[in-house]
């Protein structure tokens, strides 16, 4: 929960609850004369590269887009993104992690900073370079050196409980996705329940109920990243 | 040692270092390496040619950033150790730990040695820009030598607990027994050398893997860059 008071006249700055999320009290860096990046991460399967895919549909024709991917199976996750011909390849930059995914995307963040660099070189005025991490586990977030603003992505498949057990991913990621809803009660997902859950996890922080195939270009996660980005003139 | 080298050699460093395995997947990818009983052979005989080449320029640069060298020694520093890497995949695996090593470190060591070296350079070796950090930190060529030859070790060691999945602590006493000090010691009694005369040991086998490495990532998945 947010710091607040409590009935004596005061409130508290630091809040020792670890269940505790709320947003980010300090500026982001300095994006001018850069492109804006986004991370997004989640656990294997939860539908991140197709994400990825509809917010190209949705934002390639309004804004300079590229991309970076991270996977153990990279050459995999690279080629979906060509083969969905959403992008073109050439703005298409695939990262080998060394089989640690959550290491590129925050301890060790230089082969994707490489990436993203490579990527602002060839194509001078880039908007937005979103970087998709490799399938990984509900503690992988991304350092703040790296991604201005982060998505985690998870999906009803991976069971309705997943919200509740918390995590970075799930607790301070500044967008939080639940996947694949038109599926959920094939599964025995709770709606309610993984909703609420991710709301009592994540405090004020926004929430994005989702089916990639009943709205394939992703209208609100592309509008959650409109809002984002830095107002251009003309 | 000097703290400058600890940070350096340390993995948790963000240099871009762990992304490589220094031709240890492509050897485990061959089936050359299956077990903790490969692992000192290949090791070892990395140590003693790229880790020793390594060893030779990080402890040049190290010598060379202490006495504020003059403008064109970065270069052919550079265009020496290049002479010294025939392969193509390892001179990029080498610039790119370079670049991400001088990222980190101009941040951590700021200096007009430095700076100089990244005008001259702007990709450049790993081991000339790690032995130049430790040179403007006030470690000794020894020290700059001793962690870019441990990590010509420690890179593969780690990358082969995370492929073939071997006991870390079996893996961890085979680094423990490898020999640096005879060949950081020798590195750093060349230290002041001209730079076309420092020793040149190299490996064509090593050579060869990288380049099987880089060319069989156009065809099949590879977890490391190198």
């Amino acid at each position: 929960m947010p710091a607040e008071g409590h009935g004596h006249g005061h409130f508290h700055e630091v809040n020792f609850d670890p269940t505790a999320a709320e947003p980010d009290h300090y500026d982001a860096a300095p994006t001018a004369g850069r492109a804006y990046r986004i991370g997004i991460g989640g656990p294997v399967g939860s539908g991140k590269t197709a994400l990825t895919a509809a917010l190209c549909r949705a934002l390639g024709d309004e804004i300079q887009l590229a991309v970076v991917t991270n996977d153990i199976y990279t050459t995999e996750d690279a080629d979906f993104l060509r083969r969905a011909g959403v992008l073109d390849p050439a703005r298409i930059e695939a990262v080998q992690t060394g089989a640690c995914p959550h290491t590129a995307i925050r301890d060790d963040i230089t082969a994707n900073l490489d990436a993203v660099e490579r990527l602002e070189e060839k194509f001078p005025g880039l908007d937005l370079v979103i970087i998709e991490s490799g399938g990984d586990n509900l503690t992988a977030v991304f350092s703040r050196g790296l991604a201005d603003s982060q998505v985690f992505v998870v999906d009803v498949a991976g069971g309705d409980k997943v919200p509740r057990k918390g995590g970075p991913g799930v607790t301070t990621a500044d967008l939080l996705v639940i996947n694949k809803i038109d599926i959920a009660h094939l599964v025995g997902a709770d709606m309610e329940v993984m909703t609420s859950d991710a709301h009592r996890m994540r405090g004020p922080l926004p929430v994005i109920t989702q089916s990639l195939v009943d709205t394939p270009d992703a209208p609100a996660v592309a509008d959650w990243v409109r809002s984002l980005l830095p107002v251009r003139a003309g | 040692m000097d703290l400058s080298a600890l940070i350096l050699a340390d993995s948790r460093f963000p240099g871009g270092g762990h992304v490589h395995s220094g031709g240890l997947e492509e050897a485990v990818s061959r089936r050359l390496i299956t077990s903790e009983r490969d692992l000192p052979g290949f090791l070892s005989g990395r140590l003693r040619t790229a880790g020793s080449l390594a060893a030779v320029f990080a402890a040049a640069s190290a010598h060379a950033a202490a006495r504020f060298v003059v403008s064109g020694h970065w270069s052919r520093l550079d265009a020496e150790l290049d002479a010294r890497t025939p392969s193509l995949a390892q001179r990029e695996a080498s610039r790119a730990q370079g670049r991400g090593t001088a990222r980190a470190g101009r941040i951590a060591w700021p200096s007009p040695v430095l700076s100089t070296l990244v005008a001259e350079t702007p990709r450049p070796h790993h081991p000339i820009v790690l032995g130049a950090l430790v040179g403007v930190a006030g470690g000794s060529p020894y020290d700059a030598a001793m962690a870019v030859a441990y990590l010509a070790v420690s890179g593969p060691a780690s990358a082969a607990v995370r492929l073939l999945g071997l006991d870390p602590f079996a893996v961890n006493a085979v680094v423990a027994r490898l020999d640096l000090r005879s060949v950081c010691e020798a590195a750093a009694a060349v230290a002041g050398d001209d730079p076309a005369s420092l020793p040149s040991p190299g490996s064509p086998a090593l050579d060869l893997f990288a380049e099987a490495h880089a060319r069989h990532h156009q065809e099949e998945v590879r977890l490391f860059a190198s």
